[in-house]
């Protein structure tokens, strides 16, 4: 690299040499553009492996005449600071950039301009590239699992309520908002429940009876995932603070019940609720494979609620505590007012991590039998009719679990920007 | 004379093996006010402390305001209620506005209505010059303003006795003596005062009685212009000397 030194430029010669360090750069990148898509070696001249090398070396070359400490143009002293602050990082970013444009037209052609999304059958995908079709054809089952088709508005219906009655603390009014947490903690799910039991569930109000093993797709994995989050949350509030308490008892069992949930795989809580469970109750005691499947994973992911909210509120110094004991706070009142208000807050970061593991956990209920989205495409891409998709599968439902997960990341965001307070 | 309103006797505390109060004994009359000073890690943090009960002694009698702190204190919530504190490091709420933080235990404490308490609040802030920032977060205030919105939140619970633990020490010089206004104006108001302080010119301008610990004891007690004109213990004149 030493012999790149002569090409260094000051501040006098900046102005050319950075002209003809980007010219550098776009030979390079044009030479590799077109090698890419147009399959085009502009570079036939130079021998074999040199051939390959050449954009390289010309891009380093123009990256290097680029780069000094202080120019006063703003863009290149962008570009200076974040790519190009010595020769290691622009070969780095040259290597990255190239990769990406390589592998630019055949995923595009794969995923795009040679797929297929015609027809309703396996023979339509004739091309090389996906098979969209298998997508198409499978959507409903995706979406609704076993769910019968005549009955999917049912689901739909049930959604719609479900989300707006969650809006509903935006729209209360101000005397009621202390009644806020009540509503979300205990009211809400209590509704929920109920909207999901008799719309989806049905077996009353004319509605036939759809059983749980029926469920699937997508909304199963909406469905169990808001089970387990709205419920797992002030569980693992209780144990946090429980964890904490002066009371032995109370802080030994949750202790137990932290690690002890804590130590164990989800995959065997899930057999234990669908397999080992059921045998501990009575004759004639039922309880639905779904609704145990949920309460496993709703314990379960509590204890990890607890440990996050726990190291919350282990941030707060002792002074918040002295000062509501001081003003005559009990120990709830102090911790509803002046504790949890801040400790929550600062772990909404953790929280939305606990969060977004839980909703990625839940394509392990496929173990139980129960077929949410991922499951679902467990049991499609084994269909004698349809082998040999499970690319497109996958990719589908990577996108769509992306979607969710990366909607709720930025619902965390936001809210840690509305709670930020000064200290 | 009438009835201490705190009466300490032979009280010790110990944090595991290490002894920080010993064979304290101490009576406070209403609407006196009394300066504890002396080294740090002599214990008068401690000491006051234990007077509302967030540290626990081991040995001795606290007798406040005829209730007496031991584990079997029910309510010690209805005692605390009754004297208000103020910190070194202020400790307001930062989640709530600085109207928020005087009215939050008025009005859940003492079951105060709302209106009653933001007027309370208001008046009580006004007293200490803040009320035009009511609004505000205790995080947009300087040290200064912070303090005395910590001071206006303890009277807000209308308390009988205040406890001031070192309420200047974080503080710029230069706001140190509007919190110091705001204390002398309220010591003015026949409030029983316990302060905790470094400040000798406030102990001399309205403290009725000093009290000089270290390493755990009090060493002396007595009256303002006896403390600073004859101090007794040699202990107490070598600190004097160092500090005047």
């Amino acid at each position: 690299m030493q012999i790149l030194n002569f090409l260094k430029p000051n501040r006098d010669n900046i102005k050319n040499y950075s002209i003809i360090g980007s010219f550098l750069v776009l030979v390079s990148l044009i030479d590799v553009i077109s090698n890419a898509f147009l399959k085009i070696n502009l570079t036939f001249f130079l021998p074999g492996s040199l051939t390959t090398l050449f954009p390289l070396i010309i891009g380093l070359i123009g990256l290097n005449m680029m780069r000094i400490d202080y120019s006063g143009n703003k863009k290149l002293d962008l570009l200076n600071k974040n790519i190009n602050t010595n020769n290691f990082n622009a070969l780095l970013t040259l290597v990255i950039l190239f990769s990406i444009i390589k592998a630019l037209p055949q995923s595009l052609s794969w995923m795009i301009f040679d797929a297929t999304i015609s027809g309703d059958s396996k023979d339509a995908c004739t091309g090389t590239g996906a098979c969209w079709t298998y997508i198409k054809v499978w959507f409903r089952r995706f979406m609704y699992g076993m769910y019968p088709n005549e009955f999917h508005w049912r689901i739909n219906t049930a959604f719609i309520l479900v989300i707006a009655l969650g809006f509903v603390g935006y729209f209360m009014k101000e005397n009621l908002k202390k009644y806020l947490a009540l509503y979300y903690v205990i009211i809400y799910p209590v509704i929920a429940y109920l909207v999901i039991y008799y719309l989806i569930s049905g077996g009353s109000f004319g509605l036939q009876w759809v059983e749980t093993g029926a469920w699937g797709g997508l909304s199963l994995t909406f469905i169990v995932s808001f089970f387990c989050l709205i419920f797992c949350f002030p569980l693992g509030m209780i144990f946090a603070l429980g964890r904490r308490s002066n009371l032995p008892a109370i802080k030994y069992i949750s202790i137990c019940y932290i690690e002890f949930w804590r130590g164990v795989p989800l995959i065997t809580v899930l057999f234990m609720s669908s397999v080992m469970f059921p045998m501990f109750l009575p004759e004639d005691f039922f309880m639905d494979k779904l609704v145990r499947v949920i309460i496993a994973i709703t314990l379960f992911e509590a204890a990890y609620c607890a440990e996050v909210i726990r190291g919350g509120l282990q941030s707060l110094p002792r002074g918040q505590y002295d000062a509501a004991k001081s003003l005559g706070m009990g120990y709830w009142k102090m911790h509803i007012f002046v504790i949890l208000p801040q400790a929550l807050k600062l772990v909404i970061p953790g929280i939305a991590n606990t969060f977004l593991a839980l909703v990625k956990d839940t394509p392990l209920i496929f173990v139980v039998g129960l077929a949410e989205l991922a499951g679902m495409l467990a049991l499609a891409k084994t269909n004698p009719k349809w082998l040999g998709f499970a690319m497109e599968g996958y990719i589908f439902a990577s996108i769509i679990f992306w979607i969710i997960c990366y909607a709720m990341s930025k619902y965390s965001y936001n809210l840690e920007a509305k709670y930020k307070t000064e200290r | 004379m009438s009835d201490p309103i705190i009466k300490i006797q032979n009280m010790n505390k110990w944090f595991g093996d290490f002894q920080v109060l010993k064979n304290i004994n101490l009576e406070v009359e209403a609407n006196k006010k009394i300066v504890v000073c002396g080294p740090s890690g002599s214990g008068k943090s401690t000491l006051i402390r234990c007077i509302n009960r967030l540290e626990e002694h081991q040995e001795g009698d606290i007798i406040v305001d005829g209730n007496e702190l031991s584990e079997k204190t029910k309510d010690i919530e209805k005692i605390r209620a009754e004297v208000g504190m103020v910190f070194q490091q202020f400790n307001l709420f930062p989640h709530l506005s600085i109207l928020d933080n005087c009215t939050l235990a008025p009005i859940w404490v003492k079951k105060m209505p709302k209106k009653d308490a933001q007027e309370l609040a208001l008046d009580q802030l006004k007293k200490v010059q803040i009320d035009d920032q009511a609004n505000k977060f205790p995080g947009q205030l300087s040290g200064g303003q912070q303090q005395r919105c910590a001071i206006a939140r303890a009277l807000c619970m209308q308390p009988k006795i205040m406890l001031f633990d070192e309420p200047t020490s974080a503080l710029d010089p230069e706001m140190i003596k509007e919190v110091l206004d705001a204390m002398v104006s309220l010591a003015k108001g026949g409030m029983t005062m316990i302060v905790v302080t470094h400040e000798m010119g406030f102990a001399k301008e309205v403290a009725d009685e000093v009290i000089f610990m270290d390493e755990g004891m009090i060493i002396e007690k007595a009256d303002t212009k006896e403390f600073f004109a004859n101090p007794k213990s040699d202990r107490t004149k070598l600190f004097l000397s160092q500090i005047l």
